[in-house]
């Protein structure tokens, strides 16, 4: 670790609060918009997810359809590897696990690729995204999830920082083998644990 | 990308930046403090062990306090990359933490831990027509491009519209204005134009086939921006953009 920055005291600091990943702050009732893409204009009838690649039964689901799917909902924080953090945060939607129920990967199918409209991908072990830990989300704090946060559905995967929950979400590839995504090839960490700090390449 | 994205992928654009070089942790030390305009700094930075930057990365500054607490925040880099030192341009944010240490407190010859070059997709080769379109600090990143293509001689890849409340508010202004850009102003008029937000009216001198399109600013600015392109008939696959702050939802409505 360096030494102290000279006359740098720090604001924010959450003292001690166990909820705030290393190097992050609380945004509070913010939620910063950051993307690299125009938004697209989406609607529920022209929204549909499809769920292939290494899969057994390549399934897609419209608006309609991913709604008749057990809802389920995630409450707790978010995490942007810009350094927010956003506590206490409420989401509606269906858990991936439904999906891939549905779709029943293949034992060799160890990766996922998520593909938005817009052609954002990023990549994933599918650990991370099974066992109750990503959802496709369409609402939040109740009300409908906004374009610019990814609506009308968006991938959640809350335990990794948030450019691994893809916006405008269309697809859900399973991979035999791993493959970087939109920002992985730019220079971001392969994985993106807000725990471990991993922001960008090289970090442990 | 997937081996076949499939007709539902949408564009397909957005691929890699491929070689946009990345540098690690690092230190710098302060060589230059100036304060142009109000409610901002402009540091040069002599980066130790330096990694040559493409025009639109961004560095990391790290701040660490006596007890081990660190701030980190992201800053675009206004210098080219044949400038022998890395100029960062920080809009001081009131409620800002490193924005009001960076604007308020550092001085020539002080150590600041930074980590870059980063991002490799908002970055321009220096070889394509470009059509930057920045609005307040947004502009950073495209000062990089315009100095770097003033230093290559290819001044004539790009076209340039910038917005700012006012002349004085523009960051880099008599730069940007003798690149050619085309300055808007939403708070007082400039020559015979009135003040008001930027227009398809004012891009549509510039847009030409084959550009990509940077558009750098707020998320206002950024949503209304791009807007204006698509109906200008710019592909969105060529536009490419970077915007902070709060969502569009928070911000007054027009």
């Amino acid at each position: 670790m360096p030494g102290p920055t000279r006359g740098f005291l720090g604001r924010r600091r959450s003292a001690g609060d166990p909820r705030l990943p290393p190097g992050q702050y609380d945004a509070g009732s913010d939620w910063p918009v950051l993307t690299a893409e125009p938004t697209p204009r989406i609607t529920p009838e022209t929204w549909s997810i499809t769920v292939d690649g290494a899969v057994e039964n390549p399934t897609t689901w419209t608006w309609d359809e991913a709604h008749a799917l057990p809802g389920a909902e995630y409450n707790g924080d978010i995490h942007c590897v810009t350094t927010w953090s956003k506590f206490d945060t409420h989401f509606a939607g269906v858990s991936v696990d439904s999906l891939l129920e549905v779709a029943r990967p293949k034992p060799e199918g160890r990766f996922v690729m998520e593909t938005a409209k817009t052609g954002y991908t990023t990549n994933l072990p599918i650990e991370d995204v099974t066992g109750g830990k990503a959802w496709l989300v369409w609402e939040f704090d109740g009300k409908p999830l906004a374009v610019e946060h990814g609506g009308p559905v968006r991938m959640l995967v809350p335990h990794l920082y948030f450019w691994k929950s893809t916006k405008w979400i269309s697809r859900i590839t399973v991979m035999e083998r791993d493959q970087p995504g939109f920002w992985e090839q730019n220079g971001y960490h392969d994985r993106g644990d807000p725990w471990k700090q991993q922001r960008y390449q090289g970090d442990l | 990308m997937t081996a076949d994205p499939g007709p539902d992928s949408g564009a397909t654009g957005v691929t890699a930046g491929g070689g946009a070089p990345a540098g690690g942790w690092t230190t710098a030390t302060v060589s230059g403090v100036r304060r142009p305009i109000a409610r901002s700094v402009e540091l040069r930075l002599d980066v130790h062990d330096r990694v040559d930057h493409l025009p639109g990365q961004h560095y990391v500054v790290r701040l660490t306090a006596e007890d081990g607490y660190t701030a980190q925040r992201s800053y675009s880099v206004a210098s080219p990359p044949g400038d022998p030192l890395v100029e960062l341009f920080v809009e001081r944010l009131d409620d800002g933490e490193v924005s009001t240490y960076l604007a308020d407190v550092v001085e020539p010859g002080d150590e600041l831990e930074v980590r870059g070059p980063i991002g490799g997709w908002f970055v321009w080769d220096g070889e394509t027509p470009a059509l930057l379109v920045g609005g307040g600090s947004g502009v950073v990143p495209l000062v990089a491009m315009v100095r770097h293509a003033r230093d290559i001689g290819r001044l004539d890849l790009l076209r340039v519209a910038v917005s700012a409340r006012t002349l004085a508010a523009l960051p880099y202004a008599d730069e940007l204005a003798e690149a050619g850009a085309q300055i808007v102003l939403t708070r007082e008029p400039r020559g015979i134009r009135p003040a008001s937000r930027l227009t398809g009216m004012d891009l549509f001198p510039l847009v030409e086939p084959g550009q990509t399109a940077f558009v750098c600013g707020s998320t206002g600015f950024a949503t209304a921006a791009t807007q204006l392109l698509v109906e200008l008939g710019v592909p969105t696959t060529a536009i490419r953009v970077e915007q902070f702050g709060p969502s569009a939802l928070e911000l007054p409505k027009r």
